[in-house]
């Protein structure tokens, strides 16, 4: 059983990145942000056209930790359903060499 | 970009737009080439895992996805008020090679652009070779040469991955020094150094991280790390079907 379903442990460690330290990420500008504003060219980032969850966020829970919580556990759970279904899918054309 | 443009300036500190490029910092032109060389990286990439791809790494594919999404949100301090994040192409690409880590990289910065507003649609492409593609695909190339001159995977796999996946990080931002001077944003001889300057940093952290979950795993499950090179069509299965 654990050999087999270990991915779900592996699951609970993502879970725990996003419950445990999202609400504790530095929102300091990253790397490119620092450059893009002390080069001066910070102003011509365009926001993005349209946003489900803008900025880690669920709109109907406002944006406090909760709301981020949420919002980085939906991605977890949506990047883990499409790589397996992607795994699936590819591993499924794999053809033995004879 | 007028809403942007008339905004921005009216606040100060600036917007803090989200980690990844946003859309305006390329020109269409270098974005649109890097969304080419991004769709060719994934065609092969679906080819090549299609063709090698184990079953039971599955499950790891999605843990793997999941993990580096859910560790991209954490932004990491470093000096002068800035912050950095893991990328984790190096360990993707260690867990689960080249081609299928370049899948599952596209599709992290896919879902962070097209449901967070993480990076800009135009950019995207841009995106995936520089956070994805350069660091799965060069830093999986640097890892398995260091591999090589440690002797071996099994004794070298920690002190290669720290280094792959600090010069990916590198990699990734003197390319994407490359494009914002291609695209007029800053010259060169600016952006290079400040890219490299802070990334430096990050690097280190992306180093630090990658290590410590390649470490876990080894010592937890090490038979994940034998998945990347068990599916049919590779040379491991190869060589074991000849007499």
């Amino acid at each position: 059983m654990i050999r087999r379903y270990w991915w779900i442990g592996g699951l609970l460690i993502a879970a725990a990145v996003v419950i445990i330290l999202a609400p504790l990420a530095s929102s300091d500008p990253d790397g490119l942000e620092r450059v893009a504003i002390d080069k001066g060219f910070i102003e011509q980032g365009q926001g993005a056209p349209f946003e489900l969850l803008p900025d880690y966020s669920v709109p109907f829970l406002g944006d406090g930790t909760i709301s981020l919580i949420v919002a980085g556990l939906v991605g977890v759970v949506l990047l883990f359903g499409a790589m397996w279904l992607l795994g699936r899918f590819l591993s499924s054309r794999t053809r033995p060499t004879d | 970009m007028t809403f942007a443009m008339i905004l921005a300036p009216a606040l100060d500190p600036p917007v803090v737009l989200d980690m990844h490029a946003p859309d305006g910092f390329l020109s269409v032109p270098v974005a649109l080439l890097l969304w080419l060389v991004a769709i060719v990286a994934v065609a092969v990439s679906v080819n090549r895992a299609g063709r090698s791809l184990d079953e039971r790494a599955v499950p790891l594919m999605g843990v793997t996805a999941a993990f580096i999404f859910a560790a991209q949100m954490i932004n990491f301090p470093v000096v002068g008020g800035t912050s950095g994040h893991m990328l984790g192409a190096v360990l993707a690409a260690v867990l689960l090679g080249p081609w299928a880590g370049t899948l599952v990289m596209a599709s992290v910065i896919a879902v962070q652009a097209l449901l967070f507003g993480d990076g800009g649609l135009l950019a995207m492409g841009a995106n995936i070779v520089n956070m994805g593609v350069i660091g799965t695909m060069g830093g999986y190339a640097i890892y398995r040469s260091l591999c090589t001159l440690f002797r071996g995977e099994e004794r070298g796999r920690l002190p290669a991955a720290a280094i792959a996946a600090w010069s990916a990080v590198m990699l990734g931002a003197a390319a994407t020094s490359v494009e914002l001077a291609v695209s007029g944003a800053s010259p060169l001889a600016v952006v290079l150094p400040a890219m490299l300057g802070t990334h430096a940093l990050i690097g280190i952290g992306e180093a630090l991280i990658t290590v410590g979950a390649l470490a876990l795993i080894a010592s937890v499950r090490p038979d994940l790390l034998r998945l990347r090179d068990a599916g049919p069509g590779t040379r491991a299965a190869f060589e074991a079907s000849r007499p």
